[in-house]
């Protein structure tokens, strides 16, 4: 059981890591490599590693992805792209 | 169907982690998406790290005074993962940081197009000609026509 979750969230997180690299939008990419370090806090949860699950999830994702995104701010290259409803 | 061990998929996961990373920071042409692949290979060696001191049906090295008959997992690793991480973080502040300044000294940040900006630099300082005869067609060959796909050129 504990393998079958092991396996789904490694899948994710490869899938996640290729998306970094593959995704035009920069923010799209900074969000995936912050679901990279979500999931990769859940499989510290899983090895028996509480302490470095909760630090991954709070500095690895969130930390790290503000750092990243008021970097990506300062350096004017935030786009997030068409809007759906472009006169609203 | 028996699922693979767990250590193995765990394994795999992480040297997959460090070879997407380091294939990322080799093939790509903006500064940002290198910092990217550089917190995904750190990624994953923190993964292998944890990895490294993991027993299988061992308990969480946490000392609660009550009488456990399993045993722990080495909490050394684990306490080197987590100085590893918070550095982490640091080295990418950092990194942002110097795109910053290259972005307001340069106005891109596309390494091939940096390349050349710093090598016509270099070579207007010391008074010489710059290389560029290296990446032109030999023979007097014309230039191929450029292929503009990425959006990420600014």
């Amino acid at each position: 059981m504990t393998a079958w979750i092991a396996l789904v969230l490694v899948g994710l997180m490869l899938g996640a890591a290729v998306l970094v690299l593959y995704l035009d939008n920069l923010v799209a990419a900074i969000a995936a490599a912050s679901v990279v370090s979500l999931l990769l806090s859940l499989l510290f949860a899983l090895l028996a590693a509480p302490d470095v699950a909760l630090t991954e999830a709070a500095v690895g994702a969130g930390l790290s992805g503000a750092v990243l995104a008021l970097g990506l701010r300062r350096l004017g290259l935030i786009d997030l792209g068409k809007r759906e409803y472009p006169d609203a | 169907m028996n699922p693979p061990d767990l250590i193995t998929i765990l394994i795999s996961g992480g040297i997959g982690l460090v070879a997407i990373g380091a294939v990322g920071m080799a093939v790509s042409r903006h500064l940002l998406r290198l910092v990217l692949a550089l917190a995904i290979a750190e990624a994953g060696a923190n993964l292998l790290l944890v990895l490294a001191g993991y027993r299988w049906d061992a308990v969480a090295p946490i000392l609660t005074g009550a009488t456990v008959t399993r045993p722990m997992v080495d909490p050394v690793p684990q306490a080197l993962v987590l100085t590893a991480i918070v550095i982490g973080v640091g080295v990418q502040a950092l990194a942002v940081a110097l795109l910053i300044r290259v972005k307001e000294a340069y106005g891109t940040l596309d390494i091939r197009e940096l390349k050349t900006r710093v090598e016509q630099e270099i070579c207007g300082a010391a008074g010489i000609a710059p290389p560029e005869s290296a990446n032109k067609p030999g023979g007097g060959q014309p230039y191929p026509v450029p292929v503009t796909t990425s959006r990420e050129s600014a």
